[in-house]
């Protein structure tokens, strides 16, 4: 098998004193899909800051396509961003511009190609994500899924060889859901591309994915294939999976005694 | 008591840190901008964001300036006897001082609380970001576009300001009252200097659209990314950009208007 | 809104605004009026400059000929000099008379010039000799009162 696209070698980071990665080290192969999950706050959104290069890790080592994101000049990163999608949580659509226009926006700042190029480049990548009839409208006037699947046509426009996913699946409807997992997919199979999840919704990941990594408190707590997963004997795992309220993350914010606190001591 | 001083010391570190991060960011705003102006409708359009759509309030604002002004004035210069100085009074207050911060004020609460609403509101809804992961600079695109905008219409609207000031004097003064019209236009002509009244007016609009746009985008773009965080930074803008622009006009009144 | 539009208006809004620019450099500032083309300084000593200010007009036979540039005491002659540009286009004899002068009863003082009858001209950064002080109008009154106008002081003008 060749060398993984997207290597993370024992990355720390921080804000300041809060500590958010402790030791992580993953690997995603090429042509695979990758789920990250972890509790809300786990620092899964971080991943994918570090390995799109908006954040700098504190030790340790993020190599994209056998590259070190970290060491690259702010030219080479941008030529390598181009090679990348990001799907932000809620799309992040430009609302001053047409639908069309903002799937032409990376193809009209990045190439030279012709507007009636352009044209059918765009119609095609809604066609894919099946808007081709909504080119005119505004961000305004679209659903949340709507506006998930245009940002996604935006997210594809250049060909990525890596596809970022920052919470695909938060707050749609279950059709929706289904439509986006579905495109996930499928893109990644039909552009040849690698795909990075982050998400906590377990069970449509599950359906689509090929290795899902479990990170909590900073650190890779499980890893493996859905198959794997679902028959893991892992307490977290259980836990995430059964959506269970208490178990190796706890109910409760770590605090002092109940009872002192009750009984008038100071907090 | 040393709470105060701590508190006094905090502020005036802060005040530091904000000074050194704004003049960086103008920097990366300067350094970007031949990146920008090969785009140049978006230049023009922020014009259009900035410049045409204040029109209005500026001239409104600026004919009820110069009407005031041809009331006080004649009140005031009847007394002396001296109506006839009226266009001199009305043109001078408005091209040294009324015109650019009059104009400059509201230039800061009309265009410059909008810019930063709408640059935070794209960091917000990670616009920015967005743009940034498609190797697209967001200084590039948005910021500078918009600080462009700002200094290039300031300077205009404060002439026209100051053009509709003077208008509404005329109104007052040789309409209505019926102050002579040609020692009206006389002694206006002969008292205002083309390099000392009005060019230093024209620096000085430059000067308050240069700091009243970079206090706008940088607001904006240094917003805490929440719904609160957005309305905290408009307002810092139009505070901001009001104390900017006064004290700007101070020092630059006291070097310009030394001699006399 | 298309950007046809967009651009015409832009094109409205800054063709008003160099428009305004315009008319307060020509209409309100009379730019060509107050241009003086190729200066040269002279320079003028005078007992008392009054309220003669920076920038003031210099005026001969009531045409503006130039600005006063600078104004200084000379603590050798314990007098003021008075540094002031004439423009190129005019030349005045070498005897010509400087005098503080008021424009009307409280209006501003200006420096006034009164050629004299010599052919040789003034060269650039040359002294007039011949000056009259500013009138103070305290001591005007007072010798009035007094009834000793044949003071030391000149009369008024």
């Amino acid at each position: 098998m060749s060398e993984p696209l997207v290597r993370l070698e024992n990355v720390r980071f921080a804000y300041g004193e809060r500590a958010i990665l402790r030791d992580i080290s993953m690997s995603i192969p090429r042509g695979k899909v990758v789920a990250i999950m972890g509790g809300s706050g786990s620092g899964k959104t971080t991943l994918l800051r570090l390995i799109g290069g908006q954040e700098k890790a504190c030790g340790g080592r993020v190599t994209v396509d056998g590259q070190d994101v970290a060491g690259l000049g702010r030219d080479a990163l941008y030529a390598m961003r181009r090679r990348m999608g990001m799907l932000f949580q809620f799309g992040a659509l430009f609302t001053d511009m047409t639908v069309f226009d903002n799937v032409a926006f990376p193809l009209r700042e990045h190439t030279d190609l012709s507007p009636e190029l352009i044209n059918d480049l765009v119609l095609m990548k809604l066609h894919a994500v099946g808007l081709r009839g909504a080119a005119r409208l505004m961000p305004g006037e679209l659903s949340g899924g709507m506006a998930r699947r245009v940002a996604l046509a935006r997210t594809i426009a250049l060909d990525p060889m890596l596809l970022m996913y920052d919470e695909p699946f938060t707050g749609l409807d279950p059709i929706s859901l289904g439509v986006i997992g579905q495109l996930i997919r499928r893109l990644n199979d039909a552009l040849g591309a690698s795909s990075v999840i982050v998400t906590h919704d377990i069970h449509e990941s599950l359906q689509i994915v090929d290795y899902i990594y479990f990170i909590s408190e900073g650190r890779v707590v499980a890893e493996g294939t859905p198959d794997e997963i679902r028959n893991s004997t892992d307490p977290f795992v259980h836990q995430f999976v059964n959506a269970e309220a208490d178990g190796p993350v706890p109910f409760h914010y770590p605090a002092g005694d109940y009872a002192t606190a009750l009984t008038g001591g100071a907090a | 008591m040393g709470g105060v001083f701590r508190k006094l010391g905090r502020m005036a570190i802060n005040g530091v840190w904000q000074l050194g991060f704004i003049t960086r960011f103008l920097w990366l705003i300067l350094v970007y901008s031949g990146q920008s102006f090969t785009r140049l409708h978006l230049t023009i359009r922020e014009l259009y964001f900035s410049g045409v759509l204040s029109l209005l309030i500026i001239l409104v604002s600026g004919l009820f300036v110069g009407l005031v002004l041809g009331l006080q004035g004649y009140e005031i210069l009847q007394r002396y006897g001296s109506t006839e100085a009226m266009g001199t009074l009305v043109a001078l207050s408005l091209l040294r001082e009324l015109g650019p911060v009059v104009a400059g004020l509201l230039f800061a609460s009309r265009a410059g609380s909008a810019v930063t609403a709408e640059i935070g509101l794209m960091k917000v809804t990670e616009q920015l970001k967005a743009m940034d992961m498609m190797a697209v600079s967001p200084i590039a695109r948005v910021v500078a576009p918009r600080f462009w905008g700002g200094v290039i219409s300031m300077p205009l609207l404060a002439a026209l300001f100051s053009t509709m000031g003077i208008f509404g004097g005329w109104l007052i003064g040789v309409v209505f009252i019926g102050v002579d019209h040609g020692a009206f236009w006389g002694q206006m002509q002969s008292a205002v200097d083309f390099q000392y009244d009005v060019l230093n007016g024209v620096y000085k609009s430059f000067a308050f659209g240069v700091a009243v746009a970079l206090i706008a985008v940088f607001e904006g773009y240094d917003c805490v990314p929440t719904a609160e965080g957005v309305s905290r930074a408009i307002t810092r803008t139009v505070v901001s950009s009001a104390l900017a622009i006064l004290a700007l006009d101070f020092v630059m009144t006291s070097f310009m208007f030394r001699g006399l | 809104m298309s950007r046809t539009t967009l651009d015409l208006w832009v094109g409205v809004f800054v063709a008003m605004g160099i428009a305004a620019l315009l008319f307060l450099a020509l209409k309100v500032g009379s730019i060509s009026g107050s241009e003086i083309q190729s200066p040269y300084t002279l320079r003028a000593n005078f007992d008392n400059i009054g309220g003669l200010k920076l920038r003031a007009p210099v005026k001969s036979s009531g045409v503006v000929v130039g600005r006063v540039e600078q104004i200084r005491y000379d603590n050798e002659r314990f007098q003021a000099e008075v540094v002031f540009t004439v423009d190129g286009r005019y030349k005045f004899p070498t005897d010509t008379f400087a005098n503080i002068l008021t424009s009307g009863l409280l209006g501003e003082q200006y420096l006034g010039l009164d050629p004299g009858g010599e052919e040789k001209t003034l060269a650039p950064g040359e002294v007039i000799k011949k000056t009259q002080s500013a009138v103070v109008l305290e001591k005007l009154i007072s010798q009035f009162m007094f009834g000793k106008a044949e003071g030391d002081s000149a009369p008024a003008k």
